[in-house]
């Protein structure tokens, strides 16, 4: 709160002062100025006749597009159980690693806070920046083509997901309860399953099945980059312009969006 | 959690079944892999001894494009976001408006940005801005979601004292619920220029520009030091974009 001096002499109550004030308006013009400048050098090559001949295109795909090829889903039964296993062997993986990845990097429970936790927390992080998209592209070139690179690359994007959120609850668990299991002379595993586990089980399980769902929207597009499932057929698709077949699958993978959603949201709702 | 032991047993019956049957679907090349290993440590070997120079001018196109689209898509996707979040949430809008913007905002979160790139691409052609309006629809989903949410639990309270002083609709927005809603919004926004970063080196894989396809054009040629490079920018500017985020975060707050 700013109080100003009137010229005839009263006050004026403000919420800023003028200098804070000139700061903001500073700020937004910034802002504006940083967004216009990125727009200049982001449309630099952009031809802009594709831009404006796009409802054409999109009128020209939407007509070519409906309806959807109904029949075709007798050969999409396939690759939707492929997406699914890549989903639960994937989540089930990166479960696995995530669990002692998590150990280490909560600040109460890592054996060695100088080594071992930053080392943890750069694993957690940089598997967090990059999209399993990008971890499949790397894996279909390095293991061939198929579902094992899925599986990988989804298990490799949820450690980081899995293992911030786990390190969060250990951290946040309420240490008497360790202390007295401690004081019953517990060893380092016991204090681990009578103490720590049963408090981080609830968050453990919804997380785990939160990431399950979420990954099972990105397998249904690793097939993009050959990591198998729907996206294969995708893609394959959309290399023959087939577009009936491409709405077919989106309407697929969009039904399994929901259904996945659903079951997450019912079995979290179980669970906490 | 389950209280009969008989559904107990079906449900670790039937999770075994389901792991064999899933582990015989993965069908894995062994020859290819064991061919695979070979590559698999050249590229742990880019990843540790990353190249930056020799394509220096592929990445730094590819980044260039990647930021500026994280910051034109970001603005754009707030600013639809605003009025759409404010017609989504249920003590603010008139019914019709209301399912309207949820049918909206249920669309775009839906669709995974992947695809819509995809079918962008092939309206508005190569290059970053099929990729601008990719992360601007995705952005759009994510912000209105929860700004509908963040309205719709303001304190009915201020709201009320504004109403009180016969203020229109316009005046209620700006002074019962707005000064509200604004850190939040703020911190929402910032973190959705960490996760469009993020995405725009995806999306460029199907050609929407960005990093993604320097990335795509790394790993095709097999030039897994080029391609360890790019990955390390990315993890270092998203780093980077996390830490500066928490800070303006609880600088607003």
């Amino acid at each position: 709160m700013a109080v100003t001096r009137r010229a005839d002499g009263g006050f004026d109550w403000r919420l800023r002062t003028p200098r804070q004030s000139l700061a903001q308006w500073a700020l937004w013009l910034g802002l504006v100025a940083l967004t216009v400048w990125c727009w200049e050098v982001m449309t630099e090559t952009t031809i802009w006749a594709f831009v404006s001949d796009a409802p054409r295109q999109a009128a020209d795909i939407a007509g070519r597009a409906f309806p959807p090829r109904w029949s075709y889903m007798e050969r999409l039964w396939g690759p939707l159980w492929d997406t699914l296993n890549i989903a639960t062997l994937g989540t089930l993986l990166g479960v696995a690693i995530a669990l002692p990845v998590a150990f280490l990097a909560a600040r109460n429970t890592t054996p060695s806070a100088l080594i071992l936790r930053p080392a943890a927390l750069f694993v957690i992080v940089a598997s967090r920046s990059i999209n399993s998209l990008i971890w499949a592209l790397l894996l279909v070139s390095i293991l061939g083509p198929g579902l094992l690179a899925g599986v990988i690359a989804i298990a490799l994007r949820s450690i980081g997901f899995i293992g911030k959120l786990l390190y969060e609850a250990i951290e946040e668990i309420d240490a008497r309860q360790v202390e007295a299991v401690q004081a019953t002379g517990a060893s380092g595993p016991q204090v681990l399953t009578y103490a720590v586990w049963p408090q981080i089980a609830p968050a453990f399980w919804g997380v785990s099945v939160f990431r399950w769902d979420i990954n099972i929207r990105e397998s249904a597009v690793l097939g993009l980059v050959g990591a198998g499932g729907l996206g294969l057929q995708l893609s394959g698709s959309l290399n023959t312009l087939a577009w009936p077949q491409v709405t077919m699958i989106i309407i697929v993978i969009l039904a399994a969006v929901v259904a996945s959603e659903w079951v997450s949201a019912k079995v979290r709702h179980a669970i906490i | 959690m389950v209280k009969d032991p008989r559904w107990r047993w079906a449900l670790a019956v039937g999770a075994a079944v389901y792991l064999a049957l899933a582990l015989g679907t993965l069908d894995v090349n062994w020859a290819r892999v064991a061919d695979g290993l070979e590559r698999g440590a050249r590229f742990i070997g880019g990843f540790l001894a990353p190249d930056f120079t020799t394509r220096w001018r592929d990445i730094s196109q590819g980044l260039t494009e990647s930021l500026t689209m994280t910051v034109t898509s970001t603005v754009a996707g707030v600013l639809i976001s605003i009025p759409i979040g404010v017609g989504a949430a249920r003590n603010l809008a008139p019914p019709a408006v209301y399912y309207v913007c949820r049918a909206i905002i249920a669309l775009s979160r839906s669709l995974q940005e992947i695809i819509v790139a995809i079918l962008l691409v092939a309206m508005f052609g190569f290059g970053p801005f099929a990729g601008f309006l990719t992360l601007t629809f995705a952005t759009i989903g994510f912000l209105s979601k929860l700004l509908a949410e963040d309205i719709e639990t303001i304190d009915e309270a201020q709201a009320e004292a504004i109403r009180a002083t016969g203020a229109s609709w316009l005046q209620l927005v700006t002074w019962g619920v707005m000064p509200q809603v604004m850190p939040r919004l703020v911190g929402l926004s910032l973190y959705r220029v960490d996760i469009n970063f993020r995405e725009s080196a995806v999306i460029g894989i199907v050609g929407a520009g960005g990093i993604g396809a320097t990335l795509n054009t790394a790993i095709d040629r097999y030039e897994y030091d080029s391609a360890g490079a790019i990955l390390l920018i990315i993890i270092g500017i998203v780093m980077a974009a996390e830490y500066a985020s928490s800070h303006i975060r609880r600088w607003v707050q």
